[in-house]
Parts: C-alpha cells; sequence; structure tokens
C-alpha cells in the first residue's frame, strides 16, 4: 500500500510549550497533534475533519515545516521532511503549498495582488521576466474568479472571499505537487465553491496533484476526498475510504459528527436527529485519560477511561481507536 | 501561578486604545446631529412599523479608487423585525459585508462613501443622504450604538482582534468602557463568555494570545464579544464558517437563546445554505450591489424566482451528491466598476431576453413578502420608495 504514497506520516507529534512566570518557564504542553499517523497516495485527496482546535492545522503546518515537529516523520515522494537541511527544503517548497485558514493575516497588505501571486514564480525562476509574470499571474487569478484589472488592488480592497481566492492562486502559481488546503473554500458562496473545486479536481486530473483538504464542510468532504480522516484533540480516531467512512462510521465520535451536519431542509429546523454529545470539550493542554473521547462517549466502559485504545485496522484500509469498535 | 507578572507591558490599566470601536478612527464623521433629527422613515411595505427594528432603504457605499468607482453596495433596501433572523445570501463580492458594515458605519471612508440612503434603528435615523440632505448621526452617538444596541461579529475575526494583547484584555475592555465593570469583574466574566461559546479550559485561552488559538476559537472569541453587551441588532457576517458542525450548533443555539431571551434581531451573513434554512425567518439575495430576492425561508427553498437564486440553490453540494462534478452557475460575477447595462445577471441567465440587456428589473412583488428584481417572473410591479423619493428611478 505504501508504494504509491506520496506523503508518508508516522506517529507525527507537535506540542506547544505552555509558559508562565516572569521567566517564562515551561509549566506544560499544548498536545495540539499527538501521534498521527497516515498516508496519502499520489493525485488523491484525503479529507480531514475534526472539531475546532483538535488539530487540523496544526497538522498541516507540522507536514510542511512550517512549524518545527515534537516527534514522528514526515516522508514526502521519499525525502525525509523533518531532517531535511534548509537549501533543499527551500527547493521542495515550490512542490508542497498551503491554503491558509486566515487569508486576512496570510497575505502582505502592502503588496498588490500581482506580486502576491507572482513573488515565487520569480524566486524560482520559473518565468523569465516581469511582463510574462503578469501574464501568469492573470490566467490563474482569472482561473479562480478574479478580474485581470483586480490584479493592481491590495488585500483589503477585497471582500474575505475574494481574498481566499488570492491565497488559491498564489498556491496554484508554482505549479506543486501538493497542497494543504486549510478550510481553503469555506468563505465562498456555492456556486464560486463549486467552481474552485472543480478546479482543484481538474488539476489534480490533468498534473496529479495531491491534497489534504481541511473542511469542517461535510458535504464537500464527501464531494472531493478519496480518503477521510477524522481527529478528536489531537488523536486521528478513525481513518478511512470516504465511503466507509460516510457509510458506515463506527467511532462514536465520528457518528455525533456526522449527525450534527446541518439539513438543508427547512422541515428539519431545530436538530432533530442530532447526536447531541454531552460533557464540555476537553483541552489539549489537558487531555483525557484513555480515551480521549471518554468524557463524552455514550458507550464509554472502565477500560475507556484508562488505557489508550490503539488503532486497529477493522477492514483493510479503515482504521478505528475504540476499544469497542467491533460492538458498535 | 503568577501568570500576570508577564504581562505589565500589555495590562495598562489606562490603556483603552485597544477597544474596537477605537480601530475605527477613519469613519465618516459628519456630525450635524445637533441640528436636526429627522424623524425616522416609513415603514416598508405592509409591516406595522413598531414591529421594524432595522429599516434599509436606497443604501449606496462606493469605494473611490484609481481604477474606478467600485459600487460595492448600490441601492439596497431591506428591513428586519424585532427578534427576526434575515439572512443575507450572495457570490463573494456582492457587497454583504459592505452593506452590513454601512449599517455599524464601519466603512473605512474615505476611500469608501456613502452615497445614499436611509437607515432606521429602533425609530431612530442614523443616516439620511439624498440629493438635498447628507445626515449622519455623530460618530460618538454611533460609538455608543455599537457598543450597547448593535454587535458586530466579523467575518474576519484577526481584523479585529488585535494580535499584541492578550484575550482577557480584549474582551474586557469593552465590558469596562460601557458597562462600568470593574477590571477583575470583567476578567471573570471574559472567562464565563468562554466558556458560554465552549472554548476548553478558558482560564488558560484568556491569557493567550490570540495567535495561538486555532481559527475557530478565534472565531468564538469573536462571539463571546458580541453576545456580551446583549445587543438589540447582532450582525453576524460568516460567524461559523471555521466551526466545525458541532461547535456550530451549539453557538447557534445560542445566538436563538439571545433571541428568545431579550427579542435580539439577527442579520446572519453566510454562505451555507444548510445554516441559513436552520436559522432564518426570512433571506434577502444580493447580486452585483442589488438585492434581487428577498423571500420567506420556506418560498426560498420551495420556489426560488431569480434565475441567480435558482442557481444558487442547484449549487450546494449535499450529503448525496453522487455526481462527479459541481452544478455552477456559468460565467463570473461582473466587476463593480464596471457594471453591465439592464439587469447585472443578464450575461449569465438562461432566461435573459432583450428588455434585460438594457432596462434594470424593479421589483415584483409575489406575495406579501416575496420579491423579486428580474422581469421575467412575473408578478405586481412595485416601485419602491427610494426609487421615487432618492433618485427618480434607475440610472442608466
Ligand atoms: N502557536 C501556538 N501556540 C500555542 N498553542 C497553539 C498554537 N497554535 C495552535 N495552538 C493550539 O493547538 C490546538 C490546535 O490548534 P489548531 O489550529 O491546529 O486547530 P484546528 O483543528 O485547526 O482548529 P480550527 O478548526 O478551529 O481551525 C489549539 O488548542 C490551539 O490553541
Ligand atoms: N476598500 C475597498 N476598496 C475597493 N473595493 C472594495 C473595498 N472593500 C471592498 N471592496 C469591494 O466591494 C465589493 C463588496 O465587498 P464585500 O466585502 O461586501 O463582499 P461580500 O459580499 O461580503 O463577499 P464575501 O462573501 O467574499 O465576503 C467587493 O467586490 C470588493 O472587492
Ligand atoms: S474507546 Fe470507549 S470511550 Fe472511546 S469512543 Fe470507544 S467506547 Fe467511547
Ligand atoms: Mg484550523
Ligand atoms: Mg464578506
Amino acid at each position: 500500500m505504501n508504494d504509491t504514497a506520496l506523503l508518508e506520516v508516522k506517529n507525527l507529534k507537535k506540542y506547544f510549550p505552555i509558559q508562565a512566570g516572569i521567566i517564562r518557564r515551561t509549566v506544560g504542553h499544548v498536545k495540539a497533534v499527538d501521534g498521527l499517523t497516515f498516508n496519502i497516495k499520489r493525485g488523491k485527496t484525503m479529507g480531514l475533519v475534526g472539531e475546532s482546535g483538535c488539530g487540523k492545522s496544526t497538522t498541516g503546518r507540522t507536514l510542511l515545516r512550517l512549524l518545527k515537529a515534537t516527534e514522528g516523520s514526515v516522508t514526502f515522494d521519499g525525502n525525509d521532511m523533518l531532517a531535511m537541511d534548509r537549501s533543499k527544503l527551500r527547493a521542495f517548497r515550490t512542490r508542497m503549498q498551503i491554503i491558509f485558514q486566515d487569508p486576512y493575516s496570510s497575505l502582505n497588505p502592502r503588496l498588490p495582488v500581482s506580486e502576491i501571486v507572482g513573488e515565487a514564480m520569480m524566486q524560482h525562476k520559473m518565468v523569465k521576466n516581469k511582463r510574462e509574470m503578469k501574464e501568469r499571474v492573470n490566467e490563474i487569478i482569472s482561473k479562480c474568479g478574479l478580474f485581470a484589472e483586480q490584479a493592481l488592488r491590495y488585500p483589503h480592497q477585497f471582500s474575505g472571499g475574494q481574498r481566499q481566492r488570492i491565497c488559491i492562486a498564489r498556491a496554484l502559481a508554482v505549479n506543486p505537487e501538493f497542497i494543504v488546503c486549510d478550510e481553503a473554500v469555506s468563505a465562498l458562496d456555492v456556486s464560486i465553491q463549486s467552481q474552485i473545486i472543480n478546479l482543484l479536481k481538474d488539476l489534480q486530473d490533468e498534473m496529479g496533484l495531491t491534497y489534504l483538504f481541511i473542511s469542517h464542510d461535510l458535504s464537500v468532504v464527501k464531494f472531493i476526498s478519496d480518503d477521510v480522516g477524522v481527529m478528536y484533540v489531537g488523536h486521528l480516531v478513525e481513518y478511512g475510504s470516504r465511503d466507509k467512512i460516510f457509510a458506515n462510521p463506527i467511532h462514536p465520535y465520528t457518528k455525533a459528527l456526522l449527525s450534527a451536519a446541518p439539513s438543508f431542509d427547512p422541515a428539519a429546523r431545530g436538530g432533530k436527529g442530532r447526536i447531541v454529545m454531552e460533557g464540555d470539550v476537553p483541552s489539549p493542554a489537558n487531555p483525557p485519560s484513555g480515551c480521549r473521547f471518554h468524557t463524552r462517549c455514550p458507550h464509554v466502559e472502565p477500560i475507556c477511561k484508562e488505557t489508550v485504545p490503539e488503532n486497529r485496522e477493522l477492514e483493510p484500509g479503515h482504521f478505528v481507536m475504540c476499544h469497542k469498535a467491533e460492538s458498535l | 501561578m503568577n501568570e500576570n507578572l508577564n504581562s505589565i507591558n500589555s495590562e495598562n490599566a489606562n490603556d483603552v486604545t485597544n477597544d474596537i470601536n477605537n480601530d475605527l478612527s477613519n469613519v465618516d464623521d459628519v456630525d450635524i446631529g445637533a441640528m436636526m433629527v429627522p424623524e425616522s422613515g416609513m415603514p416598508t411595505v405592509g409591516q406595522k412599523k413598531e414591529d421594524i427594528l432595522l429599516d434599509v432603504k436606497g443604501l449606496k457605499t462606493f469605494f473611490y479608487t484609481s481604477n474606478g468607482t467600485v459600487r460595492a453596495v448600490n441601492d439596497v433596501d431591506f428591513y428586519v423585525r424585532k427578534g427576526e433572523t434575515l439572512g443575507l445570501v450572495g457570490e463573494s463580492g456582492c457587497g454583504k459585508s459592505i452593506s452590513s458594515m454601512s449599517l455599524a458605519r464601519i466603512v473605512e471612508t474615505p476611500p469608501g462613501k456613502f452615497e445614499g440612503g436611509e437607515i432606521t434603528l429602533d425609530g431612530r435615523c442614523l443616516m439620511r443622504i439624498n440629493e438635498d440632505e447628507r445626515f449622519l448621526i455623530s460618530e460618538k452617538e454611533m460609538r455608543s450604538i455599537r457598543g450597547n444596541e448593535i454587535s458586530y461579529i466579523f467575518q474576519e475575526p484577526m481584523t479585529s482582534l488585535n494580535p499584541v494583547f492578550k484575550i482577557s484584555k480584549q474582551i474586557s475592555e469593552p465590558m469596562i468602557l460601557h458597562r462600568g465593570m470593574s477590571k477583575k469583574e470583567a476578567h471573570k466574566e471574559s472567562i464565563r463568555l468562554l466558556e458560554l461559546v465552549k472554548i476548553p479550559n478558558p482560564e488558560r485561552i484568556v491569557n493567550e494570545y490570540p495567535f495561538r488559538l486555532s481559527g475557530g476559537m478565534r472565531q468564538r472569541v469573536m462571539i463571546a464579544m458580541a453576545l456580551a453587551c446583549e445587543p438589540k441588532l447582532l450582525i453576524a457576517d460568516e460567524p461559523t464558517t471555521a466551526l466545525d458542525v458541532t461547535v456550530q450548533a451549539q453557538v447557534l443555539d445560542l445566538m436563538n437563546e439571545l433571541k428568545e431571551r431579550i427579542n435580539t434581531s439577527i442579520v446572519f451573513i453566510t454562505h451555507d445554505l444548510g445554516v441559513i434554512a436552520e436559522m432564518c425567518d426570512r433571506v434577502v439575495v444580493m447580486y452585483a450591489g442589488k438585492v434581487v430576492e428577498s423571500s420567506p425561508i420556506e418560498d426560498l427553498f420551495s420556489s426560488p424566482q431569480h434565475p441567480y437564486t435558482q442557481g444558487l440553490i442547484s449549487s450546494k453540494p449535499d450529503l448525496v451528491t453522487t455526481e462527479k462534478r459541481l452544478n455552477v452557475i456559468p460565467g463570473s460575477v461582473p466587476d463593480l466598476t464596471d457594471l453591465p447595462p439592464g439587469c447585472p445577471f443578464h450575461p449569465r441567465c438562461y432566461k435573459a431576453s432583450e428588455r434585460c440587456k438594457v432596462e434594470f428589473p424593479p421589483s415584483h412583488r409575489l406575495t406579501d413578502e416575496h420579491l423579486v428584481s428580474c422581469w421575467e417572473c412575473k408578478g405586481e410591479e412595485i416601485v419602491s420608495v427610494s426609487e421615487t423619493t432618492l433618485e427618480g428611478g434607475e440610472p442608466a
């Protein structure tokens, strides 16, 4: 199964220190990502879903080495990402891109769109001169639903969704092989969202792009993904093919998550059919013992509170971290 | 332990520069409020005046840039009843945020300029701009309205969270300023509010800086701040884009609870039609700076009339979609500096007739509350108040 994996992630961890006091002594850690293992095959899309704050963005950033991993390994196209030196990493930067969740703070307010999108093309000598850069930029931004004339404007002169598309254009500009799309279409209305998703799919078909697609919008994730991972407080609690996850979710958290999707039908107002999770969301600074979901799980048993469940492969390619997986 | 010690520099008690409202130093500041206060506008068709909290007529907000005039909000009418949730939907860049920012008067002016319109909040005129008159209540009054009557949840949290201050300071300050709390009380209240929006471990998070929070946590900090002042009008601009469905459901419940408890009205901007279906009583659909359809929630889904609305509803992927590609509305949104003549949607419209290419369609009334701006939709034609009194017809 690993032969064609473009990205292999093993036991990836990212802890942020919590500091206190005048000398900023470390008093604990936010265990934002705590032992993730998964693969993404070339030309495929892995969707990543889970509660707000469960570590999705941190996972994306750590993979690309925008954050330093605490532990674990990341292999990209056979190369050990975490051991790479700076100059090699720089060359890899064009192959791996990220569309940030927060467009507002990831765009340089002092540069016009043409520079924001074209900068990396110039830096990596992918275009011969400024004129060629401008042409390329215009081509890319119009694919993303913006106008060539808008290339001269600055980020603050755009709407939220337009800024998000500037980020998408910037990521696509350098012809990457792998893109982390972190809530990349979440600020877009359905029509433009569909246009962008179709664009991402076309690029995947034509050039074999691979995506890690982080989103809380389950219908979009279901549409675009081949595989889906479900995170809960730093753990990947379920991981498998899209059809398995959506048709036959096993982990109690996945089930609750899927049941909470807002319905498109005004007749179903008022949350009928939602599995309401009791209890508070645990903090990654102080995660529960044993299974991290045990504080809110309707099926909890004594063992869940004591032992961290193993990540078991119930069926080929379908992994679940739950003691009671077989009986659910 | 002694966590407060490390924040000496940022917690200077007199330093209140961080009030979000103070960030808005560049706002339109025409103060003639003392001279004359016009009486409130006429209630919109068929509505009892007392029921209407917010009435907006003929609103125009333009941006003057070196590449031309961006007609971001171009003659927009809508109203919100007391205790009602109004949804605002439309293609990215169509003017939803600028419309609602104009209500709260937080558009940067210049480059922006209010070019027309009348805004009435709870019987009080906030703005009346037409050929003979340019009335805007003073920035000082507006600031007090923003602190007490209107709350705003911004689309991008980092536009209004200050990266160099701790969360506690940012939530506390408006409470100290507008509700006269002591620093200690406000800190305690901040923790309670974070708890309300389901942020785990609020005692720790309150002492963090915004960059150490996840996207959805920042969004919830904004929501907590907005709910804190128990507003009459809550403007929520894409408030749940970064929230997973479970937290989203809890936050939506929280807003509904406010609506039930103190009859708050909500203007809810979102592109998520599922959320619209669940939250809203009525919906206003915008396209290229104009309102093209407004309707009760049931009609919007069962019988959308405007071809743009129809396209919008059919583009949505849902959990049962099996198609390989998603539906899109062909073509793209016009550039707001260079709008096509006639109906702005005509270049993309499957129904477009010759008339659509030259003449702007007025509102047609289908039912009491279902209005649509389209030549091809049948119904009784109405001439809106703003068209007759403010400008005498649509410019060509
Ligand atoms: N730079 C940082 N320093 C300290 N803690 C951080 C930092 N970045 C993130 N965290 C913490 O790590 C946890 C995971 O954050 P992350 O941004 O990965 O969440 P997420 O799954 O992307 O959530 P969302 O859906 O809200 O964007 C959160 O508890 C957050 O507070
Ligand atoms: N400062 C500015 N200068 C020039 N044009 C601007 C400025 N701010 C906004 N605009 C333009 O005004 C139009 C309306 O913007 P607005 O933010 O209201 O859109 P929106 O409907 O909220 O879109 P989205 O769903 O993408 O957030 C956009 O086309 C935008 O490019
Ligand atoms: S391991 Fe136990 S607590 Fe965790 S999800 Fe399974 S049944 Fe629930
Ligand atoms: Mg995130
Ligand atoms: Mg907006």
